[in-house]
């Protein structure tokens, strides 16, 4: 077993590992925190697949940006407490049941399909290096790089409008 | 080369005007214009008959086609009327004493408005029009539809007076029966079609022999049930004597000339299936007999003067299946023939009669009319003579042709059909003496009112008289004069003529004797008996038998009663609980349901997810593992 | 790797997040499930595209960068989103003084 095959199987471990604790956690801050290390786990299997730009970029966007807000919103609200109303048992068993159904229907409908010989590069190949994605994103999807800066500022206006709106209500 | 007989469509064609034209502008018409249409219509008929009867003597005989009346496929039905010695003779029956009885009947409706009277004689043509159509076709489609036609006529002229209830049923009745019938010629027809793959006479009897004898005796059997139904035999006959609700011309057309004799003719135009199926003649005699035997008893003790002939009809009728049943099919037909004279003659008659009575039909309120309405009297005497088979008159010949065929075939046949004719006589001569002799014992205003009815009335009956008188000349045995059978030989070309029925010329003289003086020795006992009549009240077989056997009764129990009672158990419990339940339930089922589904409707994003990733879920498991 | 694999962990991935939206009822923990689907999507994308690369490098050298620019794109929505996202929630627990989903349930009317 290579040592590439190794770490896969580790990265994937602990990446479903800590998926299962986001959701099955009391604390929505260990949530975050198992988040975070999904992310991890991530980035990590985009560094095997030798896609360093996106490694680098998972982890300071979204376990650096995104998860601090996260955190910032839920230590602002002061829902650092195991007090979350619970779904009824019912009603988790049955979306339990309907996700793991669909994950039985969709691995026994791909379980044929004719992907059996193909493999995914691992460690070589430089299509993940920040020259060549940033020769592909400024030459041919300028436009849509720009268009997604509109897409943030409209969020950001969005952000700062439902929350300027509270402040008046409250006053 | 066109052939001379292409032309016989004129034949059902001027009825049919006359119809139309009666049917349509009755409120417009006089009653003379009408009674000149109607008879007119139906004499010019009879003239083109008696044209085609003389080239079919001369040995033409024609199919003509006309048009594609159905066409599927490959399988096709033209309208074709066939012409041949069988069909010239029954148009020359239909049409001619159909034409008397047109004529007698613009006397006898005289007292009705001019609308009804149009009514009247526009379902006369078409009565006329259905039976040609009937015996013209060339086919079992076209004869179907003739037939019903004559199953429609009969229950709009017994139900002419439809103001009365009891007419009404007798009417229903009529026609219910005749269904009852008709679905067992319109099955044999289908079987006819699923196996012969034709219904036209001519492949029909020629494919005959190939097809086994299973499905020929199906198909015969079935037939017969048709000929049940229309020609009034056993189990459906009770709806003839009930057919006397209409006026008297009306029972003298459905018993003479038209409608009863659909059936006979029927069989005898399909004698090549019968002679293939001995099982269905056994059951055609057997059948006719009993029907002939039963009809019989109960003319015995009949008071109702239409009754007794209508009964007397029945047992006719049973006779002619009987000469059917045992092969004779021309002794059938030439009793038709005879049948059709002196049972319109009788009829007539005692239209007269109940004419002179003003609408009595009691015959133990009459008695001695032979004082004043003496042509009746005659006429009615010679109709009697006739039906009884007393040489020389029409019925002998006819009605010893058949006793002899039946001879032939079985001597137990012959004796039961031999006890039959001596009740005939017995029943008419009844009928006769009570009618015209002894004293009167209606009212007295009644008895003023006698009168012989007009010429209209009359003329029809003395002709009616000479043709039951002569009618049976046609068919003189071969015993008495050679060459004297000219009905076998007329028809020979559609009926094969029996080759020797195994009887002696000895013995046929004997039978003949024994039967002529039987007959006498009834009637001699008749006059004893009912020359001075006594009301007795009718007890034991008498009542029995004045009660028709309880036949109608019986039907009432086994078949009607059940109907209704499963009638009402289908509407009350069936319909209620069932179909309407359905009906309801899927009201309350959609109302139950909507109110549930609503409940999806929470307005919780958590099940609404649920909801969407368990479709999502349908459309994959659809989309990978159901599509192929 | 064998692209099987990735396709597996994608699926087992995704399918974590989605029982995750449908057991929890904190809005911002169902934020976080959808985080982990769009992660896991992200993940098979890359793998697809250096399947891709493995294929066709011979005939074109940058085949596959497509993939891990949609890649980066879907991180640029996600940012987007959760910033927005965040804000709602925020406003709703300033409304209704939680963050329950079951409190959202105006859709009804």
């Amino acid at each position: 077993m290579s040592i590439t095959q190794i770490l896969f199987w580790f990265l994937s471990v602990l990446a479903l590992f800590s998926a299962l604790m986001v959701i099955t956690s009391k604390n929505p801050v260990y949530s975050v925190l198992w988040l975070i290390l999904v992310f991890f786990a991530i980035s990590g299997h985009y560094l095997l697949l030798n896609a360093q730009f996106l490694a680098i970029v998972n982890i300071i966007v979204y376990a650096g940006a995104i998860m601090v807000l996260f955190l910032f919103v839920i230590m602002l609200m002061n829902l650092n407490k195991d007090n979350e109303p619970q779904k009824n048992k019912w009603l988790k068993l049955a979306g339990a049941l309907a996700g793991g159904c669909l994950l039985l229907v969709l691995v026994a409908a791909l379980k044929n399909a004719e992907t059996k010989s193909a493999v995914a590069e691992a460690g070589t190949g430089d299509i993940g290096l920040i020259e060549n994605l940033g020769k592909a994103l400024f030459h041919d999807y300028v436009v849509p790089f720009e268009i997604s800066s509109v897409l943030f500022l409209s969020a950001m206006v969005g952000a700062v409008v439902l929350g300027k709106k509270e402040a008046e209500h409250a006053n | 080369m066109q052939n001379a007989l292409q032309i016989v469509w004129l034949v059902p064609f001027f009825p049919l005007i006359g119809f139309l034209i009666n049917g349509l502008f009755r409120k417009q018409l006089s009653k003379s214009l009408i009674a000149v249409l109607g008879s007119g219509t139906v004499l010019v008929s009879f003239v083109i008959s008696i044209w085609i009867f003389l080239q079919v003597k001369n040995g033409n005989s024609h199919v003509a086609e006309y048009f594609n009346f159905i066409s599927a496929g490959p399988f096709k039905i033209p309208f074709a009327f066939q012409i041949d010695a069988l069909s010239s003779l029954f148009l020359l029956i239909i049409t001619g004493v159909g034409f008397i009885i047109h004529v007698y009947s613009t006397s006898y409706m005289k007292e009705e408005t001019a609308e009804h009277y149009g009514r009247y004689f526009s379902y006369l043509n078409l009565f006329i029009f259905s039976m040609l159509l009937l015996v013209m076709g060339a086919n079992y489609v076209i004869m179907f539809i003739g037939w019903e036609g004559v199953g429609l006529c009969s229950y709009l002229l017994i139900g002419y007076w439809f103001k009365n209830t009891e007419y009404n049923k007798a009417a229903n009745k009529a026609f219910i029966m005749n269904r009852i019938g008709d679905l067992g010629f319109l099955i044999a027809l289908f079987l006819i079609i699923a196996k012969v793959g034709s219904v036209s006479f001519a492949d029909v009897f020629s494919k005959a022999s190939t097809l086994s004898t299973t499905n020929i005796t199906i198909i015969t059997l079935l037939l017969f049930v048709g000929a049940t139904g229309k020609s009034a035999q056993i189990p459906l006959y009770t709806w003839l004597p009930d057919a006397m609700a209409g006026p008297t011309p009306v029972s003298a057309l459905i018993h003479a000339a038209t409608m009863v004799t659909a059936g006979i003719y029927m069989i005898a135009r399909s004698n090549v299936l019968y002679s293939l199926a001995p099982v269905s003649q056994n059951v055609v005699a057997i059948i006719g007999l009993a029907t002939a035997i039963l009809a019989a008893t109960i003319a015995m003790k009949q008071n109702d003067i239409k009754k007794v002939l209508a009964y007397s009809t029945v047992s006719q009728l049973g006779y002619m299946f009987l000469a059917l049943g045992v092969g004779a099919y021309t002794a059938g037909v030439f009793h038709v023939m005879t049948h059709a004279f002196f049972k319109a003659l009788l009829f007539l008659g005692a239209g007269s009669v109940i004419h002179a009575m003003g609408g009595e039909q009691d015959i133990r309120k009459m008695g001695g009319l032979k004082g004043k309405l003496k042509i009746t009297y005659f006429t009615f005497l010679i109709g009697c003579i006739a039906i009884s088979g007393i040489p020389p008159f029409s019925g002998f010949f006819s009605k010893d042709a058949i006793l002899l065929s039946a001879f032939g075939h079985n001597k137990i046949l012959y004796g039961i059909a031999l006890f039959g004719a001596l009740l005939t006589a017995f029943y008419m001569f009844r009928l006769l003496f009570l009618t015209f002799n002894g004293s009167f014992r209606g009212t007295d205003e009644q008895q003023h009112h006698l009168h012989e009815s007009p010429a209209g009335m009359t003329i029809p009956l003395i002709i009616l008289a000479i043709l039951a008188f002569a009618g049976g000349f046609v068919g003189i045995p071969e015993l008495f004069m050679k060459g004297g059978d000219k009905l076998s030989e007329f028809l020979s070309p559609v009926i094969p003529v029996q080759q020797g029925d195994g009887v002696s010329s000895s013995t046929e003289m004997m039978l003949m004797v024994i039967s002529t003086v039987l007959v006498l020795l009834v009637i001699i006992y008749t006059w004893f008996r009912f020359r001075k009549y006594q009301a007795v009240e009718e007890k034991g077989l008498g009542k029995f038998l004045a009660n028709k056997w309880y036949v109608d009764e019986l039907y009432e129990q086994i078949i009607v009663k059940p109907l209704n009672k499963l009638g009402a158990f289908l509407n009350n419990i069936i319909e209620r609980s069932v179909i309407d339940a359905l009906v309801n339930g899927v009201g309350k089922l959609v109302n139950y349901g909507s109110r549930q589904v609503r409940l999806l409707q929470s307005g919780q994003v958590g099940s609404y997810v649920l909801l969407m990733v368990l479709s999502m879920l349908l459309v994959f498991v659809i989309q990978f593992f159901l599509r192929k | 790797m064998p692209i099987n694999y990735y396709i597996f962990l994608s699926l087992a991935l995704f399918a974590v997040g989605i029982v995750g939206v449908l057991t929890r009822r904190n809005a911002i923990i169902i934020f976080m499930c959808i985080e982990i689907m769009l992660n896991a999507v992200n993940l098979l994308l890359v793998a697809f595209s250096k399947m891709h690369h493995l294929k066709q490098a011979a005939t074109l050298a940058t085949a596959g960068t497509n993939g891990q620019i949609f890649v980066f794109f879907i991180m640029v929505v996600a940012a987007a989103e959760v910033s927005v996202g965040l804000a709602i929630i925020v406003m709703m627990f300033r409304n209704v003084h939680s963050v329950d989903v079951n409190f959202l349930n105006r859709l009804k009317h």
